[in-house]
């Protein structure tokens, strides 16, 4: 993090026209979020005001406002998912987390989001914690794949 | 290799083809890896090396048949076979048997690769399973940028679009325009700058046609592009891709750099004066940038809001330069036709649908996957014969085609032959290719629910009739859904409908109202269940749900009364246990603790 | 020229036209509650659809072009579906309106109630949402947001964004939860970069965006004895405040005000036109000062208009050397009423309340911006500001039947003025007011023509050369903040290269906020455009035109104050009094 500066992403993109929502992936992914005083100084770097910028990131719901937990979990509930008992998962996870959708655990090691269809549709329904993507899950493996992060 | 010349693309596939007499490949889309396949893979490639084997493990991407995953396939010894549901032992079965002694590994499920997709066709996905989509020369050996070679140095852009028209292939994205137009309009338009964009923000919850294209077989989407960039006058082309996809932008971007370093990509290509450059563009998170105005907002970094048509985006879109937008499925077919000749293409399908078209049959269907079919097959055939029918014996409900701007499709009506036309008549859309299919246990109010849900949550909210109007009709089905419906709701949700319909702005609010407008057409008995009767017929709505005991079963044995965490069932061992049905909250927590199978849930 | 029909009638328009507009060309007015004629169309409403003969869609006639592809084509605009739909559409946003029309800022002036009451509206067949006011924003004292009633238009973002340029507003959030608000999550207007301009008040077609009410306040002032009560009212409240009272727009009303506002029970009635004369007596002297002796640089540029003086603090920073120190109008007379009139009166300043009606909401903010607005001691110079929307509804609530009062005139020693003081209500007023008197008193000569039409008319930017008895004066008018931009790249990139003076861009420069002057500012009555900008300009040169006096400078209680008490332009009491400083400011406090 104290290598990270958002005037490099700045620099890189801001004579690419329209690049805001690439500037924004970048500066996500290096923070795992988008913190208002980065927003501020993306702002300043890019020559955008900031106004546009929140329109951009509260738009679209990849872009987060707050601090993520430490292990995303996304339950899919796209179509064949939810066909399939995504919604179980979801009561599941809630149930076992003590959290709601959208939400982090208090001690900061887990976020659920629910998210529509990351295109797994045949091994429905599916869950994905990181980049690790569990096929057709059923209730009984919920504590299995939190306990993998605990 | 650095820039390649125009012969030299026969040069790199006669390179190729003295690797190709044996060789072990492993379905490496995200979904084979998350069945997997990683795992298989990495075992082949390590055991191959500690044995010292003579063959090449390869990844490719998604085979298709995505409910068998993961799948290896073979080429050694005479025989060419596909694994089905591969662990690391069985892969360890395949050296040994297959490899070592050239015997397929017996016992086991597994397909002759002759043998494979009986009944389907595959265009669009021609090379998917099929090349190494990570490796360019894989797909140059299979014919890979011929066709853009032939274009631009011996054919003409009006050649190019005469093709397309000859083939008739209309967008893949779902409303079905056909390219040749489209391509001629952008080709008529005046500017100095014009942009090719291929749309690949796969939106529709339930397909993944694009991901497995694009994780399968990048080069042809790239190839179908530049031919598209070539026919209009464009020297740039955008990726827009979902964030949600990073194995396909991975592998995109790894192809986009393999053909810069060939020179396919840049100045001069195969010295003609064809120019390109391809950047990737990604979404953030909004179905409604699959829309052609709010994609082009979105790639200038705005807001995914949809803008009035015209202007449309042939004369006026990204920065205001005239650009064509294009499906990944679409832009993935156009090299194969002009290999092959429009008139090949043009020969498949139905009179006003031609071609093929790609699927992805989910839900309660026995062999989920893509399948890739000519246009004019029936519903049944894809359903039944060629994805097994519906799973576990279960009773069809139906098939829903178009995802959230689409409609169902119910047993009388399966001997339709898909087209666009055909799906059309029937109150739903081709659509972009999500097929679910639903058995006896789903719920028709719940699903049109959850489609409207969706509609709602990718609402952009620019306009009233599709902001409000989604939001109220999600409103009241969730009350006809809680047992609170009235009979003049249904009227309600039609008048919703059809100002949602004349006056939203784009097509997601303009189709949004279609799976309630369709399930209302052909199930709209069970909204009146649901509202009259208060039941529902497949168990679904929880509220609609009641938990009794059946006292001729009960032994009275007070479990379910120790496991009901709401204190709702009432009595003791004495007299007779009852459920307040007030205090239950219908968690089945009683169904489950009963020794005797002396709950029901009715 | 494209021929299509509209509804059967034949109709030849541009290319590019609108279907709205065309069809407001043959008397049919298509319902829209989201295009206002100042902002690009957002088709954000729904309601203005329409049909095209043997097409299968509808079209947002709003933001339609008529092209040639469309010759020949005919429109349907109004049939039973198409009325069926709109009404379905108004009912969804009424349904998602609260039903407070009664206490609404809007009330009997809301274009969505007049909808409603066209269509008919008898019952709303839907689910109301639940309204819950603590959202509402009344951070900046000038300008309230009421969200809930928001229709979601897009007009203030519009207008906020591109007209102004300055982005306090913008969309957040999407689908059913879009919102309207500063950029931050639960961010107030006052943290934003705001400069309270009020545009987006003025093109708000319902009551989510309304003027901060001060007339319960100053009722209360009136009612109480021990106040001695002053007023004075802006130049470009005379020629609007008739709107309101079912006048055309431009009807000039100076004197009916002035006796409405005795009638109020104000104790003197006084026009800021009067130090608009002394704001050029300052103001110029202080341009004739850098222009002729370099005392500081140049250009010199106007600080009339507190949206602008906002606006520059925190976007303009690096320009502040360039802004004149003067004043505004509003606040030199608070000043002088609270100082030389006390004196002049032997009134204790402390018990002066002195209030103003203004065009605009930012004077509610620029009474207590610093200290600088407070001269005469540590009380402010002017304690309340009325909008003229305000006004006209105190004037209502006294039943005072305005337009058929006598005439009266303003009190002295604060209330003569001269037509160079009146045309400060519109751009291009303050250059022209400046140039006649600067003329004058460089060349000590007498000018013959003092209209200067170069710098007349509402576009967004006019430049002109003028010449001063040989001498070219180069000077530039902005109004519209967004038009700023382009005036303030000139002198950045003119500064970086040396400041060379031959190659100056402008010498001087006057900015208003407000596109056409303080005539549109934000807190004029609603329904503002171009064709009523035109027509309450006309008002006040016709106003300049009929005084007898029309440069500042020959104002003779401008003179006697300058004799009697200030003593000369830029002295050192003109310099306590009526000039300020600037500083820089960040644009989110937060």
């Amino acid at each position: 993090m104290s290598e990270f500066n958002v005037n490099e992403i700045a620099e890189k993109w801001k004579d690419v026209p329209g690049s805001l929502i690439m500037a924004l992936h970048e500066l996500q992914e290096e923070v795992g979020y988008i913190p208002r005083n980065e927003a501020m100084k993306l702002a300043t770097a890019m020559n955008i005001s900031l106004a546009r910028i929140y329109e951009v990131i509260t738009f679209y719901s990849f872009f987060k406002l707050e601090a993520p937990g430490k292990h995303k979990i996304q339950v899919c509930m796209g179509t064949a998912c939810y066909l399939k008992g995504a919604q179980s998962l979801v009561d599941e996870f809630k149930n076992q987390l003590k959290v709601d959708e959208g939400c982090t655990t208090s001690d900061g090691n887990f976020q659920l989001e629910i998210v529509r269809c990351v295109g797994c549709c045949s091994i429905a329904p599916v869950v994905v914690v990181g980049e690790k993507v569990y096929s057709k899950v059923t209730p009984d493996e919920v504590s299995a794949i939190i306990s993998e992060y605990e | 290799m650095g820039i390649i010349q125009k012969d030299e693309l026969e040069k790199i596939q006669g390179n190729m083809a003295e690797k190709e007499n044996t060789w072990i490949k492993v379905g490496m889309a995200t979904c084979g890896i998350a069945a997997g396949a990683d795992k298989v893979y990495n075992y082949l490639k390590s055991e191959v090396e500690k044995r010292g084997l003579n063959i090449e493990v390869r990844t490719a991407g998604c085979i298709g048949n995505c409910y068998a995953e993961p799948l290896v396939e073979v080429k050694a010894g005479g025989k060419q076979i596909m694994y089905n549901l591969v662990d690391e032992e069985f892969a360890g079965k395949i050296l040994d048997q297959h490899i070592v002694q050239g015997e397929a590994v017996s016992g086991s499920t597994y397909v002759e690769s002759a043998d494979l997709n009986p009944g389907q066709m595959r265009i669009a996905l021609r090379h998917c399973g099929i090349v190494d989509p990570e490796s360019i020369d894989s797909y140059i050996y299979n014919d890979g940028y011929i066709a853009l070679r032939k274009a631009i140095t011996e054919s003409t852009p009006q050649g190019v679009i005469d093709e397309m028209k000859a083939s008739g292939l209309r967008g893949r994205g779902g409303a079905g325009f056909p390219t040749f137009l489209k391509w001629t309009f952008g080709a008529k338009s005046k500017g100095d700058e014009k942009y090719i964009i291929c749309n690949a923000d796969e939106g529709d919850p339930g397909a993944y046609m694009d991901r497995s294209i694009l994780e399968g077989d990048p080069h042809a989407v790239i190839e179908g592009m530049m031919l598209g960039g070539y026919a209009i006058g464009a020297n740039k082309g955008f990726f827009y891709v979902r964030a949600e996809y990073p194995l396909a932008i991975r592998r995109l971007q790894k192809a986009i750099d393999e053909c810069k370093g060939y020179g396919i990509i840049g100045n001069k290509i195969f010295g003609s004066d064809f120019s390109f450059d391809i950047e990737i563009r990604l979404g953030a998170g909004a179905f409604v940038c699959g829309e052609e105005t709010a994609l082009i907002a979105s790639i200038e970094g705005k807001r995914g809001t949809p803008s009035p048509r015209p202007p449309f985006p042939t004369d006026s879109g990204v920065f205001g330069k005239p650009s064509v937008i294009n499906n990944v499925e679409t832009l993935s077919n156009v090299s194969a036709i002009l290999l092959k000749g429009g008139e090949w293409y043009g020969s498949i399908g139905t009179e006003k649908s031609k071609g093929t078209k790609v699927f992805a049959v989910t839900g309660k269907i026995k062999n989920a996957g893509l399948v890739e079919i000519p246009m004019g097959t029936s519903l049944k055939t894809v359903v039944y014969d060629i994805c097994g029918g519906i799973a576990n014996g279960k009773k069809y409900l139906a098939v829903q085609t178009g995802g959230p701007s689409g409609g169902v499709i119910t047993e009388d009506y399966l001997d339709t032959e898909i087209s666009y036309e055909s799906l059309g008549e029937l109150g739903s859309i081709m659509g972009s290719g999500g097929m679910i299919v639903m058995d006896e246990d789903d719920c028709i109010v719940d699903i049109a629910k959850f489609y409207l849900g969706f509609c709602v949550d990718e609402s952009c909210g620019k306009c009233s009739p599709c902001r409000i109007g989604g939001q109220r009709m999600l409103g009241i089905l969730e009350k006809i859904t809680d047992g609170h419906g009235e009979i003049e709701d249904i009227q309600k949700l039609k008048k919703i409908c059809e100002a949602m319909k004349k006056a939203s702005l784009c097509g997601l609010g303009q189709t949004a109202p279609n799976p309630v407008l369709s399930t209302l057409r052909y199930f709209e008995r069970e909204y009146i269940d649901h509202i009259e009767k208060k039941s529902c017929r497949a168990g679904v709505c929880q509220k609609l749900l009641q938990y009794k005991i059946l006292l001729d079963k009960c032994k009275k044995c007070g479990k379910c009364q120790k496991n009901c965490p709401v204190d709702a069932i009432e009595g003791d061992r004495k007299s007779e246990f009852v459920i307040d049905q007030d205090k239950c909250i219908k968690c089945g927590l009683c169904v489950t603790s009963c020794p005797f199978d002396a709950v029901i849930k009715e | 020229m494209i021929n299509v029909k509209i509804d059967g009638i034949d109709v030849q328009v541009e290319e590019g036209t609108t279907i709205l507009d065309a069809a407001k060309k043959v008397q049919v007015n298509i319902p829209t509650l989201c295009k206002h004629p100042d902002v690009t169309a957002t088709a954000a409403c729904g309601l203005c659809v329409v049909k095209m003969v043997g097409s299968p869609k509808t079209f947002r006639a709003c933001s339609t072009p008529i092209t040639k592809f469309e010759d020949g084509k005919e429109y349907i605009t109004r049939d039973a579906e198409l009325v069926d739909i709109r009404r379905t559409v108004l009912e969804l946003i009424l349904a998602d309106h609260p039903n407070e029309c009664f206490t609404c800022g809007r009330n009997n002036n809301c274009e969505l109630q007049k909808l409603a009451a066209e269509f008919g509206i008898r019952d709303i067949p839907f689910e109301p949402k639940d309204v819950d006011h603590t959202d509402d924003d009344d951070s900046t004292c000038t300008i309230k947001l009421e969200p809930n009633k928001c229709i979601k238009c897009g007009r203030c973002v519009e207008v906020c964004q591109n007209v102004q340029d300055v982005h306090a507003l913008c969309f957040m959030g999407r689908g059913y939860d879009t919102a309207i608000s500063p950029a931050g999550e639960n961010l107030s207007l006052a943290d934003s970069p705001c400069v309270r301009c009020g545009q987006c008040s003025a093109h708000c077609p319902t009551g989510a965006i309304f003027e901060h009410d001060d007339t319960r306040a100053v009722w209360d002032i009136l009612n109480d004895d021990k106040y001695y009560t002053t007023v004075q009212i802006a130049p470009a409240v005379r020629i609007a405040l008739g709107e309101a009272f079912g006048l055309e727009p431009g009807v000039n009303l100076t004197k009916k005000i002035y006796a409405a506002l005795r009638r109020l029970g104000f104790n003197a009635v006084f026009d800021t036109n009067y130090t608009a004369d002394v704001t050029i007596m300052e103001e110029g002297s202080e341009f004739i000062s850098r222009f002729t002796k370099g005392t500081a640089p140049l250009p010199l540029i106007t600080t009339c208009c507190p949206a602008w003086v906002d606006y520059m603090e925190k976007y303009a920073c690096d320009v502040m050397e360039n802004f004149s120190t003067a004043k505004s109008p509003q606040q030199m007379m608070g000043a002088l009423i609270k100082s030389y009139y006390a004196e002049n009166k032997k009134i204790d300043p402390a018990i002066i309340k002195s209030i103003s009606i203004m065009p605009c909401t930012a004077k509610k903010y620029e009474i207590q911006r610093d200290e600088n607005m407070k001269s005469v001691s540590d009380i402010q110079d002017v304690d309340i500001v009325l909008t003229t929307r305000e006004f006209s509804r105190m004037i209502k609530q006294a039943g005072i039947d305005l337009l058929t009062l006598a005439d009266e005139e303003a009190d002295s020693i604060l209330g003569q003025y001269t037509g160079a003081g009146t045309i400060f209500g519109n751009s291009g007023g303050v250059m022209e007011a400046a140039l006649r008197t600067a003329y004058e008193l460089i060349t000590e000569k007498e000018l013959n023509n003092v209209e200067f039409q170069a710098v007349r008319g509402i576009e967004g930017v006019k430049e002109a050369v003028i010449d001063i008895d040989g001498i070219s004066v180069k000077v530039a008018v902005a109004s519209g903040l967004g038009n700023v931009h382009f005036l303030l790249e000139k002198i950045r990139a003119w500064k970086e290269a040396g400041s060379n003076p031959e190659t100056i861009p402008w010498h001087f420069i006057e900015v208003m906020a407000c596109p056409g002057g303080c005539i549109a500012g934000g807190g004029q009555p609603y329904g503002v455009q171009d064709t009523k900008r035109i027509k309450r300009i006309e008002g006040l040169y016709t106003d300049d035109k009929q005084s007898e006096f029309r440069s500042s400078h020959k104002n003779p209680m401008v003179q006697k104050l300058y004799s009697e008490y200030l003593g000369a332009p830029l002295s050192e009491k003109s310099h306590h009094l009526l000039h300020t400083t600037y500083t820089c400011r960040v644009t989110y406090k937060k």
